[in-house]
């Protein structure tokens, strides 16, 4: 079947917050409107919502946000869908608003995700949170999401025989770059130069992870509205086009073993997207990858096609995911510093890698010439997603 | 044809309670599956027979949270490990004759275990309230060999 191009015309992106006093449908409604005025188009051009959401049930009381998202911005009527896969909810909405436009059926969608993850307070956000690994065979065993990325770093170090205090360097070496970027982004949570020490002396949330291995709970929204070609050249001179996208699932952790540390998903949807866009792992001029923990980013690196596999640290050690380096990652501050409203967080690194196209970035985390970025969200141990996007001038 | 689950939650959570850990033996290609999935987890087909595991096998990682979900601080720390059965599944399970405090990669990654004389169970809490979960869910509770 023929594809049509698609665009994303304009974006939109709340602060990022913890403990903050909106609502999800009005965090949603602020991101969505500015993407909308960003696009040149009104409410009423939208012909479908795809929205991500996980956790409205327990942090709001609140299922099916996504109709009231819509009649938030008075567009009741249209059809608007919840996605839900965990932290990757946002790029799976993207990615199927893509493929709705991409197939004809739709000629402009809004598509992205809202979370108020930080309301909850970390008691029920950590078994919240957890829901995310399996509930029956592996959380009776106390497993929360944390625990999981951290027996991935145990079974890293063993496993590429990496010794254990080089690999704790490595990992506190993510969080400090994140912290550094994160600084200048205005619409990020934390703004807090951290050190190497100062992650390795922080508290044990669970073995080797320590606070800040470890991202925040956040709440907000990020939006997109997604076009096909022919409109796209009506309303902006500057789209950006979703060349590739990729979805993958995985059973539970044990049930992957023949891959640990390695994530079999993510590799399969990361192929998926280099393929679709006849790319290679090197053309990709910026990444905003899920490092929800500090041990995540160095995985993830590797599945990527970044890096030898039990070689992804060396990356950091290097500074070649610095602005400048051979892979500038998550330049935004990543969901280490920027925050990470799980549902809004593929949306937000969209946002994040679309503004760095356009130089709309503040200057001090200004990435050089961006033509090709990369999105790589991860939901539990479940769902990996990707989309690569181009610059369209 | 209707197509019955060979081993259900209830079924291994009933059994891991009495500390007999089932699994699933292929017909097929002869290996194993456990926890149970429809399916076998080596080559997907359906032809299975319940079997009861060793129980014995060796760690492959570990954690030890100190920050559990909701209800669960009187737990803490808590030893997770993940353990490689000795017929090749993985499975998560507890590990009850170390200090959490004192554990590490050397003392604990490769070192042999077996299931304990207690299997732990886990009471539940709001969202666990299905009759398959009733009387509290089981995990495996091992100790070194």
């Amino acid at each position: 079947m023929a594809l049509r191009k698609v665009a994303i015309v304009g974006v939109g992106h709340t602060p990022f917050t913890f403990g903050g006093e909106k609502t999800s449908v009005e965090l949603f409604s602020e991101a969505a409107m500015e993407a909308i005025n960003n696009s040149n188009l009104k409410p009423k051009d939208i012909q479908a919502l795809y929205c991500g959401n996980c956790l409205g049930d327990f942090s709001e009381g609140q299922g099916m946000v996504q109709s009231y998202c819509a009649d938030d911005i008075g567009i009741a009527g249209i059809p608007a869908t919840r996605f839900e896969g965990a932290c990757a909810s946002a790029t799976m909405a993207i990615r199927d608003a893509f493929i709705w436009v991409a197939s004809g059926f739709y000629d402009i969608v809004l598509a992205g995700g809202v979370e108020t993850a930080s309301k909850m307070g970390t008691p029920l956000a950590t078994r919240t949170f957890a829901m995310f690994t399996d509930s029956h065979y592996e959380y009776p065993s106390g497993l929360t999401f944390p625990g999981a990325f951290a027996m991935l770093a145990h079974l890293y170090s063993a496993k590429y025989g990496i010794s254990f205090e080089r690999l704790r360097r490595q990992m506190s070496l993510v969080s400090v770059q994140s912290h550094h970027y994160g600084m200048y982004n205005h619409l990020g949570q934390l703004h807090k130069e951290i050190t190497v020490e100062d992650v390795e002396k922080s508290f044990m949330v669970t073995s080797p992870l320590t606070l800040y291995d470890c991202c925040p709970f956040s709440d907000g929204a990020a939006m997109v509205v997604l076009a096909s070609e022919e409109k796209a050249k009506k309303l902006t001179d500057k789209p950006v086009y979703i060349i590739g996208v990729g979805q993958s699932s995985s059973g539970k952790y044990s049930a992957q073993y023949k891959y640990l540390p390695r994530l079999r998903a993510r590799e399969l949807s990361v192929q998926q997207a280099y393929d679709m866009a006849d790319i290679k792992p090197e053309d990709v001029d910026l990444v905003e990858l899920h490092d929800c923990f500090s041990i995540a980013s160095i995985i993830a690196v590797e599945s990527l096609g970044f890096a030898d596999f039990g070689h992804g640290g060396e990356l950091w050690e290097k500074g070649e995911t610095k602005i400048g380096g051979k892979i500038p990652i998550n330049i935004s501050g990543g969901l280490k510093s920027k925050g990470h409203p799980i549902g809004a967080t593929g949306a937000s690194q969209v946002c994040d890698i679309v503004k760095q196209m356009k130089y709309e970035v503040e200057p001090q985390r200004q990435a050089e010439e961006v033509k090709i970025g990369l999105t790589d969200t991860l939901g539990g141990d479940g769902v990996l997603a990707h989309l690569v996007l181009q610059r369209g001038w | 044809m209707e197509v019955k689950y060979k081993l259900t939650f209830k079924g291994w959570n009933n059994s891991l309670k009495k500390n007999k850990l089932l699994g699933l033996k292929c017909r097929d290609c002869g290996k194993f599956t456990c926890p149970p999935k429809m399916t076998c987890q080596e080559c997907g087909s359906i032809n299975l027979e319940v079997v009861e595991m060793s129980g014995e096998g060796k760690i492959v990682t570990y954690t030890v949270s100190y920050v559990p979900g909701e209800g669960r601080y009187v737990e803490a720390p808590i030893l997770i490990v993940m353990v490689e059965l000795d017929e090749g599944p993985w499975i998560m399970g507890n590990l009850t004759d170390i200090d959490p405090n004192r554990a590490s990669i050397e003392s604990l990654i490769g070192k042999r275990v077996k299931l304990g004389p207690h299997s732990k169970v886990y009471p539940g809490d709001a969202y666990s309230t299905g009759e398959e979960a009733q009387g509290g869910e089981a995990r495996p509770t091992f100790i070194f060999a």
